[in-house]
């Protein structure tokens, strides 16, 4: 089979990207959405293609091969150390192919009803576009080298995107944020990637998941300060995909990331971009299986913190877009718990259901963030409290918007049921009190979303100024296709297709996990429905009630205060304010003693050119008299 | 009667020096630029004396220091024209030709 056609889904959304971004003004704006639009269509087109093409010729007898489809030598140091520019395909690259572009269309056809009318609409457009061109390379990458180069230019065009508006001094504030928390990151994810490369001598991924291999012994045997290197490389690795994947403590940019327009947050802060952490401990599955399983017992206990802690703040926030960041951060929680606690081959469940979640969770996310959009777009204001009774207002948001609720709450048989289901299972039987937080922040998600709908499209009217409206077409069009695929991605086979060694993985229907998952799941929305349905002092006296933990969790625990405290009162105060002193005063000190000293002497001595042409003369004869002397003298 | 028996070599090599001093002394000390130029020409012509009369003290079958001192008189000529041209745009300039007020090539 040929893939080489697969390198268009690479370069026509660079070409986009240059072609909108270079021509500017001189392009009309509708113009370079179409554009942007239209070639986004091709590609998604081009990755379903491939999807079926790899998926459909059927299940060979060793499980779905990785296809090479396009590679050439980008840097060569030794005969070993060979840095490859490549696309790979394997089940877990294909399968984030279709989720990015279907979503990334979805986004790019919203746009055109969301964004329309506003300054910079071309800006925007080839901005999406680099977006989708270092996602797509990030997942297609053959090793990890190329995935970090990648890695770091899906952070640039996220940065470019939370700061779009540029002018509004929160956005540029947010942008900043993102950059410096994933950069911060991403230092320990290079890190990590010495560390391996160094002792393995390969970047390249299938040498390193290659298992049988010798690449991986070396680094699993050498002990550094009570770790094997390989454990602490991976555990490095895991943190740039922490940063990207905002876990805890890096999770802080995520929130405010949400300055930037609302679809940018579903695409890029929902269901793709902040999922590179859950491929990238995917991609590298069976070194973190075979080589470091202690940092996969770190990962299982980070996210679960992670989903756990999201969840709670979640629940009091105020600001929609917000309340959905948390969402995402606790669901990307879910996902990393399912592969900390996932075996290899027949007990690879966890990876299984992590990456399904990251299937279902991209399409209900994008459709949760979308339909906030589109309640934006009609009330102009972000917070619940300006909101109400939508329902009457706007029929289909309040119907897509419901769907992606029961979706994300768990209700069967829509789509979350199955893959949260999964993860559960895949937890319960590996630790128990895993299983014990994230069933109980299975309750709180049902929780914190109905809070979400029912303020939303239920409770009091607010008075608004004019009367809400329902969006266009092309906004709604995408919410209803989102939809559709939040019902029916559960059906999706997907235990058949993306495992971790290829092979179908036999998966089996716990009836002890998925009942008191569903329960706690109703409860939760029951909870919501009696304390939001109707305007009433239900939420006020329980906040009373618990006060504590109530302001604790609106002000996000106090972790945005506490990177403060440790930047400006510790790191600024003590390490940065010195070593600016010695720059200032010693490094440029010496550099302008120097200088001055040049202009003084020569300020001293200018006056010898005064223009009197019988000094000059003087001043010669002098000097040859003088010359003259000395050598007689010395002859 | 034979001059060379009984004008030493010295003698020239005084003058020529007295020559040069004297032409000297009016460059450095003359304010008017015609008078330096004199000054200059002077100089020039002490240099002559000493090519002719090293030549012909000491190699007297010989002729480069004529040619020479035949160079420099052409060369004096030329420089004195250009000296000329310039001290007459300066004069035009400035309406004077002291070099004490013709001092704006400076720092």
């Amino acid at each position: 089979m040929d893939y080489a056609y697969t390198l268009w889904i690479l370069t026509l959304p660079v070409a986009m990207f240059l072609t909108i971004g270079l021509s500017g003004d001189r392009l009309k704006s509708n113009a370079a959405g179409i554009l942007g639009t239209a070639g986004l269509a091709v590609i998604a087109a081009l990755s379903w293609f491939t999807a079926f093409s790899y998926f459909g010729s059927g299940l060979p007898e060793s499980g779905f091969q990785p296809v090479i489809a396009a590679q050439t030598t980008w840097l060569a140091f030794t005969e070993t150390l060979v840095i490859h520019l490549g696309i790979l395909l394997d089940p877990l690259s294909v399968m984030m192919l279709v989720v990015i572009t279907t979503v990334s269309l979805m986004v790019h056809i919203y746009s055109l009803g969301y964004m329309h009318g506003e300054r910079g609409y071309n800006r925007y457009y080839a901005f999406l576009s680099l977006f989708t061109f270092s996602m797509l390379g990030l997942v297609v990458a053959t090793n990890i080298f190329q995935m970090y180069i990648f890695w770091e230019l899906v952070g640039v065009s996220s940065y470019l995107l939370i700061g779009f508006y540029y002018e509004k001094p929160s956005a540029v504030a947010a942008a900043k944020k993102a950059f410096i928390v994933t950069r911060f990151a991403d230092l320990g994810f290079l890190i990590g990637i010495l560390l391996l490369s160094f002792n393995t001598g390969t970047f390249d991924f299938a040498a390193l998941n290659d298992m049988s291999g010798s690449a991986i012994a070396q680094p699993v045997t050498t002990v550094f300060m009570g770790l094997s290197v390989s454990t602490w490389a991976m555990l490095l690795i895991f943190m740039g995909g922490a940063g990207k994947s905002a876990m805890f403590p890096l999770h802080i940019w995520l929130p405010d990331a949400m300055e930037g327009p609302t679809p940018v947050s579903a695409l890029i802060h929902a269901a793709t971009m902040v999922v590179a952490g859950v491929y990238l401990v995917a991609r590298l599955f069976p070194v973190y299986h075979f080589a470091a399983p202690d940092s996969l017992e770190v990962i299982a206990w980070v996210g679960s913190f992670t989903s756990l802690f999201a969840a709670v703040i979640a629940c009091t926030q105020l600001d929609i877009k917000r309340v959905l960041a948390f969402s995402t951060l606790s669901q990307i929680g879910y996902m990393m718990v399912a592969l900390g606690v996932s075996g290899y081959g027949d007990e690879g469940v966890g990876y299984m259901a992590s990456l399904f979640h990251l299937f279902t969770h991209a399409f209900f996310k994008a459709l949760l963030f979308l339909g906030a959009g589109s309640v934006i777009h009609a009330v102009h204001s972000n917070l619940m409290t300006d909101m109400g009774g939508l329902r009457k207002y706007m029929p289909l948001t309040h119907l897509t918007f419901l769907i992606a609720c029961l979706t994300i709450a768990g209700v069967p048989p829509l789509s979350g049921f199955f893959s949260k289901d999964e993860i559960l299972v895949a937890a319960f039987e590996h630790n128990k009190v895993i299983f014990a937080v994230q069933w109980f922040v299975a309750g709180l998600t049902a929780f914190y979303m109905f809070r979400l709908y029912f303020n939303i499209f239920w409770n009091s009217d607010p008075h608004y100024h004019h009367t809400p409206h329902e969006s266009p077409p092309t906004m709604t069009g995408p919410l209803l296709f989102l939809a559709a695929a939040s019902v029916l991605a559960g059906f999706v086979p997907f235990h058949d297709f993306v495992t971790t060694d290829g092979k179908p993985l036999e998966t089996e229907f716990h009836t002890l996990v998925a009942v008191p998952s569903v329960l706690i799941g109703l409860a939760g929305i029951a909870l919501a429905w009696w304390m939001y349905a109707r305007k009433n002092s239900r939420p006020e006296s329980v906040a009373q009630t618990l006060h504590g933990l109530y302001s604790a969790a609106f002000r996000k625990f106090y972790i945005d205060e506490l990177y403060l405290f440790i930047t400006h009162q510790l790191i600024f105060r003590f390490i940065s304010r010195p070593v600016a002193w010695f720059d200032r005063h010693i490094v440029d000190g010496t550099m302008n003693l120097i200088g001055n000293t040049t202009v003084s002497v020569s300020v001293a001595i200018k006056k010898m050119q005064s223009g009197e042409l019988q000094w000059y003369i003087w001043y010669f004869t002098s000097g040859v008299l003088v010359l003259t002397l000395i050598l007689l003298y010395l002859n | 009667m034979n001059l060379q028996s009984e004008i030493p070599l010295e003698y020239m090599i005084v003058l020529s020096t007295a020559v040069f001093f004297i032409g000297l002394v009016g460059v450095v000390i003359r304010r008017n630029l015609i008078t330096m130029l004199m000054g200059i020409e002077l100089m020039l012509n002490a240099v002559n004396i000493n090519f002719v009369a090293f030549n012909h003290y000491l190699f007297p079958h010989r002729l480069e220091g004529h040619f020479f001192a035949l160079i420099v008189m052409a060369i004096a000529a030329a420089e004195a024209a250009v000296a000329i041209a310039l001290i007459i745009n300066i004069y035009r300039k400035f309406s004077t030709v002291s070099v004490d007020d013709v001092d704006e090539l400076k720092y």
